[in-house]
């Protein structure tokens, strides 16, 4: 098997928090040993990473594979050559695709079709009622057997409090991890944008941001009546925060995400109506912005995920309020991230904390950390390089990306799934 | 004087000296439109097109005598019963038409932001007729010429706009109009139809109509455009007449002089009294729709003439 020595890195190490030079050694797709300075001599392979920064491969929950149903959209195939050139070693794919992913059949399919074609790990996640209409729970048991990772509507929000609460209650006797979107669904019903002078200036329907932390309030009441293990895959304004931070406090068993478009652009970027800025929730006020951020860096919030969601053309060339939301995100979630980085606001260990160890840490995975015995799943990056986007230069069939044309720094040099090179930058 | 623009997409885009070009040149057509021959040669040989995406009489009408009467060859279209209903995106319709070279598209749709799309995908000059609840740009220029009119300036005037602000593009237009022409501005109506995040463009917002109408030059009256609404923003249309409808005894807390307008078509007796707005002493509203042909013949005036200096 392979034996790698990775020497002259500048390690990346979530778990202890720290970005000092060293080595590491890889053998059998796991990491063997690691240290300062220095690499020993070893019998390996050794790739030298010339002082650039090694880290733990992203692992990327809430990614849209388009199959089935709108394979021209994204395959695994594409979207896996697109999470190896971001380095991403692991996505954690929707079930939100048509039909959706809701009997263990179906997720046999997937898990076919991504062994097959994706050069990553592809762990599924099921829907969490029979066609994500919030009527009947799947076979959550079933499903969990066939290898479903998480249960999740996706942005449906399940509103009759009495199918999710025994939703809840169920998944907890099997030990599953329910996804969910806060958001109250009636008040933001329709909405194209966040209410606030810029909506009101564009005339766009718009909600308040209120409806998140109504939403979250509905389900932290139903997490202490239920006592499930809960994740809320989008918190996004600050007035939700506070409602997070107390429910960890008493305990509950809740983790919070946000999105990498969230926390690098705000509803201005939406200009005169550029619909590759339309995402859901939509983009929020630069206070929000700036008060999520803070909250990833003191860890209020857990993770932060592409939420990569291709559209086509067809479906974005539209008036604002007619097309469709989401963006891809697998290869800009990296070089977005860094922007952080560069204006100083989060740490490379912070960043890497939320994007790989706390979200396989959340789904029981052993990869997200630099120790050993963890699968060697590593991306190594050169945070310094600038570059212009273009969106064609994309991976992914889809190329609706609001960081078209935009300045970036920070690129991906390879990344390696259990020590395996699966990309490599040309 | 240059109009530098290619097309009239909003209010947003204009600068102060623009808007009283336009206004300068449409105080010329006010005099020809009263003449018995009301015929002009600067837009012969042009191709105007009509794209209605929503119903509308007067402001159609308007462009068509418009550009008629400039000497242009107008078609309208009634994009409800085309090729809509086939299937066809926006952006696919707009480019078939402009395979055909129109010089002057107008065009009215549903969505806020449809006429910006279109602009960015077709060759000739376009104006925008309203887009879903963001601007009605000719409409705030035929209001400015309006006032302007009756009041001799179209500064310094203490401006109330009053009703259904919320689903209004002609409140949008007009509030940034006025506002760039320095002028003082109250909105009014029931916070469901008022937003807040109003205040942050400089406007007052009153809740109380009496009070919010004390001394103003101008009324503004807006349309409750019940056909945008999913239902339950007022209680009654009896009750908001009762709070928010303009009659007589509301008026009387504005100047003794002061002016009512409209932009059509009314609600009688839901925001506006009908005996008021016939009013002549008083109401401008057949004013407005005669200064909205010569506002809309100036606007597609200079923007031909961007078009034939770019020939």
């Amino acid at each position: 098997m392979n034996n790698t020595l990775f020497t002259n890195a500048r390690l990346i190490d979530p778990e202890t928090g720290t970005d000092s030079p060293g080595w590491l050694h890889v053998s059998d797709g796991r990491i063997a040993t690691r240290g300062e300075g220095a690499a020993p001599a070893l019998e390996a392979q050794v790739v030298d990473c010339g002082g650039q920064c090694l880290a733990p491969g992203i692992v990327d929950i809430g990614v849209k594979v388009c199959e089935p149903g709108e394979r021209h959209k994204e395959s695994y195939k594409s979207a896996g050559l697109a999470a190896a050139a971001g380095g991403v070693t692991t996505i954690v794919t929707r079930p939100d695709t048509s039909p959706a992913i809701d009997t263990p059949e179906s997720l046999e399919f997937v898990t076919r079709r991504a062994q097959a074609d994706a050069p990553v790990n592809v762990l599924p996640m099921a829907a969490l009622t029979k066609g994500r209409e919030g009527r009947e729970m799947t076979e959550i048991g079933f499903l969990q057997d066939a290898g479903a990772v998480a249960f999740t509507d996706c942005d449906h929000v399940i509103a009759n409090t009495k199918v999710f609460s025994r939703a809840l209650t169920y998944a907890r006797a099997c030990g599953a991890l329910v996804i969910a979107h806060p958001q109250e669904p009636i008040l933001s019903n329709g909405a194209a944008a966040t209410s606030g002078k810029f909506a009101v200036l564009r005339g766009l329907p718009a909600v308040s941001p209120m409806a998140e932390r109504m939403g979250l309030d509905r389900d932290i009441a139903l997490l202490e009546m239920t006592g499930a293990t809960y994740h809320a895959d989008q918190i996004t304004t600050a007035r939700a925060l506070p409602a997070l931070e107390r429910a960890k406090r008493n305990g509950l068993d809740i983790t919070a995400g946000t999105s990498i478009h969230h926390l690098t652009l705000n509803e201005l970027d939406v200009a005169d109506y550029r619909t590759f800025f339309k995402v859901k929730p939509p983009l929020r006020s630069e206070d929000d912005r700036q008060a999520v951020i803070e909250a990833v860096r003191t860890g209020l919030i857990d993770t932060i995920s592409s939420m990569h969601t291709p559209q086509d053309e067809e479906s974005k060339r539209l008036p604002f309020e007619e097309a469709a939301s989401g963006a891809v995100a697998l290869e800009t979630l990296l070089p977005a991230a860094l922007r952080l980085y560069h204006v100083g606001q989060l740490d490379l260990p912070t960043l890497f904390r939320s994007m790989a160890l706390n979200p396989a840490k959340r789904l029981g995975l052993g990869s997200g950390r630099l120790s050993e015995g963890a699968p060697a799943d590593l991306v190594l990056f050169d945070p310094d390089v600038p570059f212009v986007l273009d969106r064609f230069s994309l991976k992914s069939k889809s190329q609706n990306t609001p960081f078209d044309g935009q300045r970036m720094q920070g690129k991906v040099t390879a990344t390696f799934v259990a020590g395996q090179e699966v990309y490599r930058r040309p | 004087m240059r109009f530098a623009h290619r097309h009239l997409l909003g209010i947003e885009h204009l600068s102060q000296s623009d808007i009283t070009a336009i206004l300068d040149l449409a105080e010329k057509y006010v005099d020809m439109n009263r003449q018995s021959t009301k015929h002009s040669d600067v837009l012969s040989g042009l191709t105007q097109i009509n794209m209605f995406f929503e119903n509308s009489t007067r402001t159609q009408a308007s462009f068509e005598i418009a550009g008629k009467r400039l000497g242009a060859d107008v078609m309208n279209m009634a994009m409800q019963a085309s090729s809509i209903k086939k299937g066809e995106t926006l952006i696919d319709t707009a480019m078939t038409l402009n395979a055909m070279h129109p010089d002057l598209l107008v065009v009215r749709h549903p969505h806020s932001g449809a006429v910006d799309l279109l602009a960015q995908k077709v060759n000739c000059a376009l104006l925008n007729a309203g887009d879903g609840k963001h601007e009605h740009p000719t409409q705030a220029l035929l209001d400015a010429l309006t006032i302007r009119r009756a009041k001799g300036r179209l500064h310094r005037l203490n401006i109330a706009i009053c009703g259904d602000v919320a689903h209004s593009r002609v409140a949008r237009s007009n509030l940034i109009l006025l506002g760039k022409m320095e002028n003082r501005i109250r909105l009014i109506g029931p916070p469901t139809l008022l937003p807040s995040q109003f205040a942050e463009f400089g406007a007052e917002i009153y809740d109380d109509m009496n009070e919010g109408l004390k001394d103003v030059d101008v009324v503004m009256m807006l349309r409750l455009q019940k056909e945008r609404m999913d239902g339950g923003f007022i209680p009654s249309e009896r009750e908001y007449y009762h709070r928010y409808g303009l009659d007589a005894a509301k008026l009387a807390q504005a100047k003794p002089d002061a002016i009512v307008m409209h932009p059509g078509p009314m609600n009688r007796g839901v925001e506006i009294d009908g005996t008021l707005a016939d009013d002549i002493n008083r109401s401008v509203i057949q004013e407005q729709v005669e200064m909205g042909v010569a506002v809309r013949m100036a606007a597609m005036e200079l923007l031909a003439r961007n078009l034939r200096e770019a020939a």
